[in-house]
């Protein structure tokens, strides 16, 4: 598609907070991939948190009114689709817009509590679904550095998983990611964990749960061979790459598993600068999958 | 008293959900798959059984419990219900009837003290920034001690932004949850 495509106007980007702090490498390798797509994303003008986990466990309403004024914006600056790349995002934003499809009466409850008008629909695409739309809109010809002999392990955890209606195909044996990862060269293992929970929002007010939680996924990415885990949630990464410190502090966990985001494997195989698609900000090292002699991305003149 | 109970725990979540916990015959799938139930007082099919029950002292047991404090809401039991009836859904509504009621568990405090920080920095800036949020949680839960090696780490790599982010629409993001609050229903 060439740069400016009508279509790709009408998609909104809603990088939510996380992707402006501790997810940033999140956005930085989807805007490159974007960039090497020859695309733009186009940011949703003023956009407010979806309220997370926090929002649906205090209040049901906010949980509601939050992700519905996202969307009113979107609608009224002219989209049609919102990518929404944090899994939690994903599906506060796409439930709220199926209830508000269903009912009547939350959507006149939420222009009453909003102020806003949101007539619908607009559609909401997660980090997976947009990936592969580039890749079947050309971007896979342009996947020339692939990574050969590179074995990882697709972890979807809750929200890329599970929701009903929000999340299409199988929960319990999603492959949403396969394609990409195979496009990219990568060879996606067999294991057990992909659709376990990494502990979610409890990072940091029941730390020993994320740190089991994740932990348990991280071996078992280990014990099926992966080299690492790919994921599209910054929650998850967070998890997972974070508190391997903690795993180590208590003398557990497995010994330095990289953990990367989707649009980064995929970024890597168009032979983007790793640093540019954010690799060298991760807690533990993932800089060393690109220095393997049979995956080496060209670096930019 | 005890039916007007019954009566008012399960058509609460009726209303709130459109769930009839009835329908459960406690085959303790949503306990099997739950990756929380470990650091749950009553397991999740226990919750189930207690709504059903729904007497006075069955609800009492419910909103003082940790448990629905707990649920991560990953949707494992959601997703695997065999009569479909969202056990993430119900803990939902019980936990928002206990934050009501200030029946929060003193193990679980630290939990309810993130999700009001959280809020809290939403509600004043229209976004979630993580310095913010760290600061309110900490001082809200007197969880002082922890992470504090994790800030620096997570500077030098671009990952705590230390202006937070505030959206011109804050005013219009108050109001929705001054009008949240008051329960339009």
């Amino acid at each position: 598609m060439p740069e400016g495509d009508p279509v790709m106007k009408a998609v909104g980007y809603y990088p939510g907070c996380s992707l402006h702090g501790g997810g940033r490498e999140l956005d930085m390798s989807l805007r490159a991939v974007m960039s090497a797509a020859g695309l733009e994303l186009r940011e949703i003008d003023d956009w407010n948190c979806c309220g997370a986990t926090a929002a649906h466990a205090l209040n049901h309403d906010l949980g509601v009114a939050l992700p519905y004024r996202v969307l009113a914006l979107a609608e009224a600056q002219g989209m049609v689709e919102v990518l929404a790349p944090c899994a939690s995002c994903f599906s506060r934003l796409k439930g709220t817009a199926i209830r508000l499809a269903r009912s009547v009466a939350l959507a006149a409850k939420m222009r009453e509590v909003t102020g806003l008008e949101y007539r619908g629909p607009v559609t909401v695409l997660s980090v997976v679904e947009f990936v592969n739309r580039l890749l079947a809109d050309g971007l896979a010809g342009k996947l020339t550095s692939p990574l050969a002999g590179l074995k990882v392990a697709a972890y979807y955890g809750c929200l890329l998983s599970r929701g009903e209606d929000i999340v299409e195909g199988d929960h319990e044996n999603p492959d949403g990611m396969t394609a990409a990862i195979r496009a990219s060269g990568a060879e996606p293992v067999e294991w057990n964990y992909a659709t376990e929970c990494c502990g979610g929002g409890f990072s940091m007010s029941l730390t020993e749960a994320v740190v089991d939680l994740s932990e348990a996924v991280l071996e078992d990415a280990r014990a099926a061979g992966a080299d690492a885990v790919v994921t599209g949630c910054p929650m998850c990464h967070s998890n997972l790459d974070m508190r391997q410190l903690a795993m180590r502090s208590r003398g557990r966990g497995p010994c330095a598993m990289p953990v990367v985001y989707l649009t980064e494997l995929v970024g890597l195989a168009a032979g983007l600068d790793p640093k540019a698609l954010g690799l060298d900000r991760h807690f533990v090292d993932a800089l060393g999958l690109v220095s393997r002699p049979s995956c080496r991305p060209r670096r930019p003149a | 008293m005890s039916q007007a109970k019954t009566a008012r725990l399960s058509d609460a979540i009726l209303e709130a959900t459109g769930i009839n916990v009835a329908e459960c015959y406690q085959c303790g799938k949503c306990t099997a798959g739950c990756p929380m139930a470990r650091w749950m007082d009553l397991s999740p099919n226990q919750v189930m059984r207690l709504v059903q029950v729904g007497d006075e002292a069955a609800t009492d047991e419910l909103l003082r419990s940790g448990a629905i404090w707990a649920c991560a809401g990953c949707l494992t039991c959601t997703a695997r219900c065999p009569k479909e009836l969202d056990p993430a859904a119900v803990m939902d509504v019980l936990r928002e009837m206990a934050y009501e009621r200030g029946t929060v568990p003193a193990a679980r405090k630290r939990i309810l003290a993130f999700h009001r920080a959280f809020l809290k920095v939403v509600e004043k800036t229209g976004r979630m920034s993580e310095v913010p949020l760290t600061a309110r949680y900490k001082l809200g839960s007197g969880d002082l001690a922890s992470d504090l090696g994790l800030g620096p780490r997570m500077l030098v790599r671009g990952k705590l932004p230390l202006l937070p982010k505030r959206i011109r629409g804050r005013r219009e993001v108050k109001r929705m949850f001054a009008a949240c609050r008051k329960g339009i229903r």
